[in-house]
C-alpha cells in the first residue's frame, strides 16, 4: 500500500510502478508455487521474502537499464516493492497451496487489478496537478495547476476521494436492492 | 561520505521529511494502529527501537558488501537481516524483560513487514551516512513516526465523538485527516532553508 501513494503523482510513474509490481507478483507466484513441495513450513515466510527480493532486484536493474530518468523518479520505492503486503500475501495465501498454472493466472489477475488501481490514482493526480495526461497537455494556457495534488497530501486526498466514490456506489446499490425487494413483496 | 550535521539529520528525518507523511512509509501501521492513543505510543516506541537496531546492522552489512564488491546483494541481505534481527530482539526481550515484552506484545513481528524499516536502511545507504549519522537518522525517523502516530491517534479519538456522515466513516475520513496532517507537516519544509 505504501508505494501506491508515493509514486502515483503522474500517470506514467503509476503505470511503471504497476507493471514492476505485477511482474514481481507473477514471477514470485510462479516460483513459490513450483517450490511449494520442497519448502519446510517453518521457514516458508523467509523463503518467500527472499524469492520476492530476488525478483525485485532484477526489476530494479531492468528499469535502470531501460530508463534512467524513470528510475530516478521512482527512486527507492522500487526496492520497497519487497515489503508490499500484496505480494507476500498472495504467495502465502494462494501460490503456496495451488498449482503453477493457477498461481500464474492469480498473479496475472492481481497484477492487472493493481495496475488499474494505481492508474486511477495517477491519472487523477496528474490531470489535476499538472493539467496533463501521460505528458500530454489537456487544458489551455490559463489552467491553474493544483500543485497540492502532486505533493504527498494529494495522494491521501485522491485515495480518500476514490474510496468515497466506491462507498457511495455500494450504498446506492444496497438501497436499490432494498427498494426493489420491497416492491416485489408488495 | 555525507557531512550533514547531526542535528540537521535529526530534524530532517523527524519533521521535514517525516517518514509517514512525506515519504508514505509505514502507512499500514499508521492507519491500522492509530485508533487508540495508548497503543499508538507503544507502537511508536517499538518501531523506534527496531529502527535503531536495524539501521545499525544495515550499516554493517553495507560496508561488508562494499568490501566484497557485491552491491546487487544489498536488498536481499537487508531484508533477511532485518527479519532475523527483529526475531532476535524479540527473543532477547522476552528473556531479559518480560514486562517490556508484554508491553510491545504483538507489535514486534508486525514491524518486520513495515516498509519504514527497510526504507530507512535504503535511504541511509543512498545518502552515504556514517555510523553515528545513521544512528541519529534512525532516531529521528523513529521520533517522526511516533509523532505522526500519536497525533493521528489523538485526532481519531476526538473524531469518534464527532458527527460524521455515514458515507465517509472509517477509512475515508481517516485518509482525509492524514492528508490534512500531511499539509501541516509541509509547513516544516521552511526549516530546511
Amino acid at each position: 500500500m505504501c508505494p501506491v501513494l508515493a509514486v502515483t503523482n503522474t500517470a506514467k510513474n503509476a503505470l511503471a510502478m504497476g507493471l514492476a509490481t505485477a511482474f514481481v507478483l507473477i514471477m514470485s507466484n510462479l516460483v513459490v508455487s513450483s517450490l511449494r513441495r520442497y519448502v519446510p513450513k517453518q521457514v516458508r515466510i523467509v523463503t518467500f521474502i527472499l524469492v520476492i527480493a530476488t525478483f525485485v532486484t532484477i526489476v530494479d536493474y531492468l528499469i535502470q537499464a531501460i530508463s534512467l530518468e524513470l528510475h530516478k523518479a521512482l527512486g527507492a520505492f522500487i526496492s520497497l516493492i519487497v515489503v508490499n503486503c500484496l505480494i507476500l500475501g498472495r504467495a502465502e495465501a494462494f501460490a503456496s497451496k495451488n498449482g503453477i498454472y493457477r498461481s500464474l493466472l492469480d498473479g496475472l489477475g492481481m497484477g492487472v487489478g493493481f495496475i488499474m488501481a494505481l492508474l486511477c490514482l495517477g491519472v487523477v493526480r496528474e490531470i489535476l496537478g499538472s493539467g496533463s495526461l501521460f505528458g500530454l497537455q489537456l487544458f489551455g494556457e490559463g489552467y491553474q495547476e493544483w500543485i497540492i495534488m502532486l505533493l504527498p497530501p494529494g495522494g491521501f486526498f485522491t485515495l480518500a476521494g476514490w474510496l468515497l466514490l466506491f462507498n457511495w456506489l455500494a450504498k446506492r446499490r444496497e438501497r436499490r436492492a432494498n427498494s426493489t425487494g420491497k416492491e416485489s413483496i408488495s | 561520505m555525507n557531512s550533514d550535521p547531526l542535528w540537521a539529520i535529526f530534524l530532517n528525518a523527524c519533521l521535514i521529511n517525516n517518514f509517514v507523511l512525506a515519504y508514505f512509509l509505514g502507512i499500514c501501521p499508521f492507519l491500522g494502529v492509530s485508533g487508540k492513543l495508548a497503543t499508538a505510543t507503544r507502537m511508536g516506541g517499538a518501531v523506534t527501537f527496531v529502527m535503531v537496531v536495524s539501521s545499525m546492522s544495515a550499516f554493517g552489512i553495507n560496508s561488508l558488501l562494499l568490501m566484497i564488491d557485491a552491491p546487487y546483494l544489498k536488498l536481499i541481505s537487508f531484508i533477511a537481516v532485518i527479519a532475523s534481527t527483529v526475531q532476535l530482539v524479540e527473543m532477547f526481550i522476552k528473556k531479559m524483560s518480560p514486562a517490556l515484552f508484554r508491553a510491545l506484545g504483538i507489535f514486534l513481528p508486525l514491524i518486520t513487514t513495515n516498509c519504514a524499516i527497510l526504507g530507512l536502511a535504503l535511504f541511509q545507504t543512498n545518502k552515504g551516512y556514517g555510523l553515528l549519522q545513521s544512528f541519529v537518522y534512525a532516531l529521528g525517523a523513529g521520533a517522526g513516526f511516533t509523532l505522526a502516530l500519536v497525533l493521528m491517534a489523538g485526532l481519531r479519538e476526538k473524531l469518534e465523538l464527532a458527527k460524521t456522515p455515514d458515507i465517509v466513516k472509517g477509512t475515508v475520513i481517516t485518509l482525509v485527516l492524514a492528508g490534512l496532517l500531511s499539509v501541516c507537516f509541509m509547513g516544516f519544509a521552511g526549516l530546511s532553508n
